[in-house]
């Protein structure tokens, strides 16, 4: 039966290929290999970094939300970064909002209120392409999901901007990325050292920018990580005492069958 | 086979008029079941709780879910993040569908290592083939309903397919869609058809029961039941361990969901859907990806969509291709060998569904797909004639000492008695 153990021993591998394959998030699209990163909420225990969440927070504010909106996150869900329901009153009142109609049937504006979604910087998607010379700044709420690579992939993005390699053809209007999938990226490096100043010290390199940030939208990605990766360590203690009990039960009651 | 006795009054009282509790005593406690099943005999019982489990969060993902173009995306994601444990329904429903396609692919294997489509069981089979194809078509269209750009995508190039039919092709489409292209009219006859088709797999797998509660399970060694001797009642040996199986499978859903919840999933279903954007590579579920290979591996349109489906369709008649009397892989040498040969071309076509339509892919997915139809076509039958199998134990009470007398051994395989 040496064919056959030959047989069982190639479907076993290629099982664990298949099984290994899509859990090696390592080439990107485009087939550009992204180095991993230690991340806070990586792992089963993994939580999020408040002060880096804050951190990525204002990074998104004074730089991403330029251009890109960020739709599916509202005020309120600041509380989950650390802010308090005053420090989101306060954060939402920077902000214009249109409402209405009005009893009169007119549309008017007012300061933003805690229940508001963030405010997208362009009123639909032509008006964005128009800002910003034919290309169109993507919704950043849900970025890590939807990205190969995710989290590791938006810092590698964010700080992949170079000189392009000799021979590399860079169109008008277009920059050179290491990792962007053809190397040619519509948005302009957003990230500059000290482009934004840290209230808590930190030293705002572009690295140290782009790692905060991409933080920042892990959890705009998946507000619920924390609690789902909570539960679920609590759902595999129960099920794992449950079928011990199952295995037990099933050894007595077929003791008496062979 | 006596008749159950009731302790309840109440309970005597209605199953003298009504007696569901005499049915379900028959065919969930009693049932004769071989004593002899091992543990690939609980990918059928965990199917349909995984059904059950698809059908109850599904139920309460539609109460929160908008079928329209403009809404959809966003509820699923008010789903995932307003909705109370909405996150917790939307991964247990999303990832228990692919849960649920292993399950039934083990079921399906388990049937084609131990020959349970032979007869008695072609109709249990045939069946079972027909939820297997309930079950993608389901699936399809669910993956449809989040109208991520994959769903969108999928969506165009699966319906599209049914224009290589000719004459009524482009006819047929248009049904499919509603419209001239996937648009709102689509996505909405998704939904409802997503909505319907469980409950029909339900009607198909009541039937899938009753069809095997005729003549019990078949068992590993593949023989028929002799008598009492070799079967042991369902509950409690059968309800305990597949208790114990339904353990393991949560215990390794729950790790997905919980810790890994995207792995099965595209990452380019979290951007909306749109009509002006081609993502750059359409690739179906993992589910779907042997057939995918098959339907690229032809040259031809109509043709490849005819081999995609051939592929299904080969398993209805397989009871009448696989000629040998012996039903065990276990007793036929030859068999088994080639049993894990084909699971592995299986593997290997779902590999190579996922590749690009290029170089050696290409060449490969031919000889692999080549290699499915002969296994069917041409290797089965002409093992039924050539193959000498190994000699059979008498029974599977005493498989080793043959013993069992003459009388029982000549036993007809005779339905099992109804009182």
């Amino acid at each position: 039966m040496v064919l056959q153990r030959f047989v069982r021993g190639l479907l076993f591998l290629s099982f664990s290929l298949l099984i290994l394959i899509p859990n090696a998030p390592l080439k990107a699209a485009g087939g550009i290999a992204v180095p991993s990163q230690e991340w806070s909420f990586s792992g089963v225990f993994g939580t999020f970094d408040r002060g880096e969440l804050q951190r990525g927070f204002q990074v998104y504010k004074e730089v991403c939300a330029g251009c890109h909106s960020l739709n599916y996150i509202s005020f309120r869900n600041l509380a989950d970064l650390g802010f308090n329901d005053e420090e989101i009153k306060v954060i939402a009142k920077e902000y214009e909002v249109e409402d209405g109609p009005n009893n009169d049937g007119e549309m008017f504006t007012r300061s933003a209120i805690p229940s508001d979604t963030w405010p997208a910087p362009y009123p639909n998607d032509n008006a964005a392409r128009s800002g910003n010379n034919g290309a169109l700044p993507p919704d950043l709420s849900l970025m890590v999901d939807a990205r190969v690579g995710g989290a590791d992939y938006l810092y590698a993005l964010l700080s992949g901007y170079h000189d392009a390699p000799e021979g590399q053809e860079v169109a008008d209007g277009m920059y050179y990325n290491a990792y962007y999938p053809g190397h040619q990226i519509a948005m302009p490096s957003p990230l500059s050292d000290d482009g934004v100043e840290y209230s808590d010290g930190t030293a705002a390199t572009i690295n140290q920018q782009a790692r905060d940030v991409s933080a920042f939208l892990a959890w705009a990605t998946e507000p619920n990580m924390e609690q789902r990766k909570r539960m679920g360590v609590m759902v595999l203690i129960f099920l794992t005492a449950m079928t011990g009990l199952f295995y037990v039960s099933k050894r007595k009651i077929w003791a008496d069958v062979h | 086979m006596s008749e159950p006795k009731f302790n309840n009054s109440l309970i005597r009282w209605i199953d003298h008029r009504l007696p569901i509790f005499t049915f379900m005593h028959h065919e969930m406690h009693e049932y004769p079941t071989p004593k002899n099943l091992n543990y690939w005999w609980n990918f059928g019982s965990l199917a349909g709780i995984v059904l059950v489990i698809m059908i109850m969060s599904g139920i309460v993902l539609a109460m929160h879910y908008t079928a329209h173009v403009d809404h959809a995306f966003q509820s699923v994601e008010r789903i995932m993040r307003d909705v109370n444990y909405g996150w917790l329904v939307r991964y247990i429903h999303a990832n228990g569908a692919s849960f649920f396609f292993i399950v039934v692919y083990i079921h399906i294997f388990r049937g084609l290592y131990y020959g349970s489509y032979k007869a008695p069981r072609e109709l249990l089979w045939m069946l079972g083939v027909v939820i297997l194809i309930l079950m993608m078509a389901t699936a399809f269209m669910g993956y449809v309903l989040p109208w991520g750009q994959m769903s969108f995508w999928g969506a165009t190039v699966i319906t599209n397919l049914f224009s290589a039919i000719p004459l009524v092709g482009e006819s047929i489409v248009t049904l499919l869609w509603g419209g001239f292209s996937v648009d709102n009219p689509t996505l909405n006859r998704f939904y409802a058809l997503h909505y319907l088709l469980p409950f029909v797999i339900v009607g198909v797998v009541v039937l899938h029961i009753v069809a095997l509660h005729r003549f019990g399970s078949n068992n590993p060694l593949g023989i028929d039941v002799r008598g009492n001797q070799d079967t042991i009642s369902f509950h409690p040996y059968y309800t305990v361990k597949d208790a114990f199986g339904l353990g393991v499978f949560l215990i390794l859903l729950s790790a997905v969901v919980f810790f890994l919840p995207n792995s099965m999933g595209h990452p380019d279903n979290y951007i909306p859907a749109n009509p002006m954007v081609t993502p750059a590579h359409i690739v179906p579920e993992w589910y779907f990806l042997p057939f995918y290979a098959i339907l690229r591996a032809i040259p031809d349109k109509l043709f490849g969509v005819l081999a995609m489906f051939a592929a299904i369709g080969v398993l209805f008649i397989l009871p009448w291709l696989d000629r040998s009397p012996v039903r065990s892989a276990t007793f036929r040498p030859i068999y088994k060998v080639m049993f894990w040969v084909f699971l592995f071309d299986c593997v290997a076509l779902t590999w190579l569904g996922a590749k690009p339509a290029e170089g050696i892919y290409v060449i490969l997915s031919r000889l692999f797909t080549a290699y499915y139809f002969f296994h069917f076509l041409i290797l089965l039958p002409a093992l039924s004639i050539f193959e000498t199998p190994r000699s059979l134990p008498k029974s599977i009470g005493k498989p080793v000492l043959g013993g069992g007398g003459a009388a029982m051994a000549a036993a007809p395989a005779a339905p099992r008695e109804r009182s």
